[in-house]
């Protein structure tokens, strides 16, 4: 999405390249060799088209029109028009999943990208220590991952005896110590400590490389005019990662909209649908319910939320540079 | 730089405390693999006999042989043939720009937001009509063309960068396409196909959508995808789940501390271009 514009046309960089004495049957020459070089360029894009349409362009003009359906998968399927849509519009329980996804987009992508600034603001800070250089490489550890075996991993220490309720009743917390993703009210958040868990290694390494562009300079001269570290973030720090927290909320946006790993791991959607999103809600209804055209519906839905989420995100980072 | 005393230290602390976050629940997760099968151990307790043993069970029960197998024979699947058809779109795309690359390029960009659910559904019913099912190709296919988009985008932006006289000197040359590619381009795209091919590599062996939905066998899913088969059948058995799940985190690790450097540029880029 971050993109380096084109520059320049075939056409006027021949025209520098062949020098001005070149006769017609030269010019004709060039044209044939500009022609032939078109046909072999499309042919290359050829077997990455073939695969992109088979796999995605096909299986998304499909999804749209299932959606128009009611289909079991197995059966003949009746033309129902929007009534999915109508369905979807008035099911509490998937509209629930997607306030779900966006209520997970605080935790998957508003607390790892605060934390990650404030940690890279830290580590540059530190920038020659051997401890800021660990943790960069610690701090990444749970990108790498897969997302099942994070999963796996805090729904064990999110248990009721699990290694946060002993620590909690260790500083005398006792009292709020629960099955922390077994209860409606603390579900959702609890599965979000896992995304932000995961996310905040690759934010913090975004950030830290926006921030070693900064020229030393502006510090100096912040400090010299007084400013104090909080003022410095955000004067100079702030405003020259701009584009990298652009990146960082857009990827984490998608991840939150999308999350399917963590949740299918730990709480199936549950307690009572509290945890429940579209990518999981999806898959029940088109896999378990066997109602293809309803999950398709979603699958839409889902499909222009993420587009009406994070092409504004885009617009808004990009504006400026 | 001025840095005051105070800050050196808030930052340190801070460092700590979230290294310690970091670390804890692969700490819980070694330490919980030691203990003896079907307990529930409490929390960060090292246990009196550590049952190193439950690896071997988890690699047995797990039948792990057979998924590294698989996971090994989806990755050959995918990766080259994804670099492959990539780097040839993206040489098109960025270097030799035929008639209408924009438009062409333009509906790759499209999938880059695509989340793999809003295709999963007719994927499904594709696959079954393709027979293939329950099959590795299952796996294979799709991925491939669902890493098309920042795939090319990936090499486009590669190609793009490259500059034009060096086509231009090798085209007077004598040099033709193919020549241009393979003498000149390929060489110069290494750092960039390697970084790809460790992304691709990496969110192959993560992959756990497909795998659920459209393989049945675990034998025959990507390493992720069998691991959510192995918490279904071992999720009561904590100590053997958490060996089960060390066993299968390992490989990506090691991967990330060997290739360190490249691997953190590349995912670096590829949030950058993503």
């Amino acid at each position: 999405m971050v993109q380096a514009p084109t520059t320049g046309t075939p056409g006027r960089r021949r025209a520098v390249e062949e020098p001005a004495t070149s006769t017609e049957a030269r010019r004709r020459a060039i044209r044939a060799r500009r022609l032939r070089h078109g046909w072999v360029g499309l042919g290359l894009v050829v077997p990455a088209a073939a695969a992109y349409a088979m796999f995605v362009l096909r299986p998304l003009a499909l999804t749209v029109q299932y959606s128009f359906y009611d289909w079991n998968g197995v059966t003949s399927s009746t033309w129902v028009g929007l009534g999915n849509y109508a369905r979807l519009a008035e099911n509490p329980e998937m509209l629930g999943s997607i306030v779900n996804a966006l209520e997970l987009i605080v935790y998957f992508s508003f607390v790892p990208v605060a934390l990650g600034l404030l940690t890279a603001a830290t580590i540059r800070k530190l920038a020659a220590s051997r401890l800021a250089l660990v943790s960069r490489t610690v701090l990444f550890l749970p990108q790498v991952i897969p997302l099942v075996a994070a999963g796996i991993m805090w729904t064990w220490l999110l248990a009721s005896d699990g290694l946060v309720n002993q620590v909690l009743r260790a500083v005398g917390l006792g009292s709020v110590t629960r099955a922390w993703l077994g209860d409606t009210s603390t579900a959702l958040p609890a599965v979000g400590v896992i995304g932000a868990w995961v996310a905040l290694g690759l934010c913090m390494l975004l950030f830290l490389s926006g921030m070693t562009k900064i020229d030393p300079s502006l510090y100096e001269a912040a400090r010299i005019d007084g400013a104090g570290p909080v003022r410095e973030f955000f004067a100079v720090t702030l405003p020259s990662v701009r584009q990298e927290i652009g990146v960082a909320v857009t990827v984490t946006v998608i991840s939150a909209l999308a999350a399917f790993d963590i949740v299918y791991i730990s709480t199936q959607g549950g307690p009572a649908n509290s945890t429940l999103v579209p990518g999981l809600e999806i898959y029940y209804l088109g896999f378990f319910s066997r109602d293809v055209g309803q999950a398709s519906a979603l699958a839409v839905v889902f499909m222009l939320l993420v587009l009406a989420i994070v092409l504004p995100i885009q617009r808004l980072t990009r504006e400026g540079d | 730089m001025i840095v005051s005393r105070r800050e050196v230290f808030l930052g340190r602390a801070l460092l700590v405390v979230l290294m310690l976050v970091t670390v804890v629940p692969f700490l819980t997760l070694f330490v919980t693999a030691l203990h003896p099968p079907g307990t529930y151990p409490a929390g960060l307790a090292w246990p009196e006999d550590p049952h190193w043993s439950n690896f071997v069970d988890a690699f047995t029960a797990a039948n792990m042989g057979a998924l590294l197998w698989s996971s090994v024979l989806i990755e050959i699947g995918v990766v080259p043939v994804t670099l492959l058809i990539a780097t040839l779109a993206g040489f098109a795309l960025g270097h030799l720009r035929p008639p209408g690359h924009r438009a062409i390029f333009l509906t790759f960009v499209v999938g880059l937001t695509l989340p793999f659910q809003a295709v999963i559904v007719p994927l499904y019913y594709q696959m079954r009509d393709m027979g293939l099912l329950n099959t590795r190709w299952a796996i294979i296919l799709p991925l491939i063309g669902l890493y098309m988009p920042f795939a090319v985008m990936w090499m486009r932006a590669h190609f793009v960068t490259m500059p034009e006289e060096l086509s231009e000197a090798a085209r007077i040359d004598g040099a033709g396409t193919w020549k241009l590619f393979s003498r000149i381009h390929l060489p110069l795209s290494i750092p960039a196909l390697s970084s790809l091919g460790i992304l691709l590599f990496l969110w192959t062996w993560n992959q756990f959508l497909l795998a659920v939905v459209l393989v049945d066998d675990p034998a025959r899913r990507t390493m992720a995808g069998a691991l959510g088969a192995f918490q279904g059948q071992w999720g009561t058995d904590i100590p053997l789940l958490c060996a089960g799940s060390l066993l299968i985190l390992t490989p990506t690790l090691l991967v990330f501390l060997v290739f360190q450097r490249r691997f953190v540029s590349a995912l670096m880029q590829g949030a950058l271009k993503g």
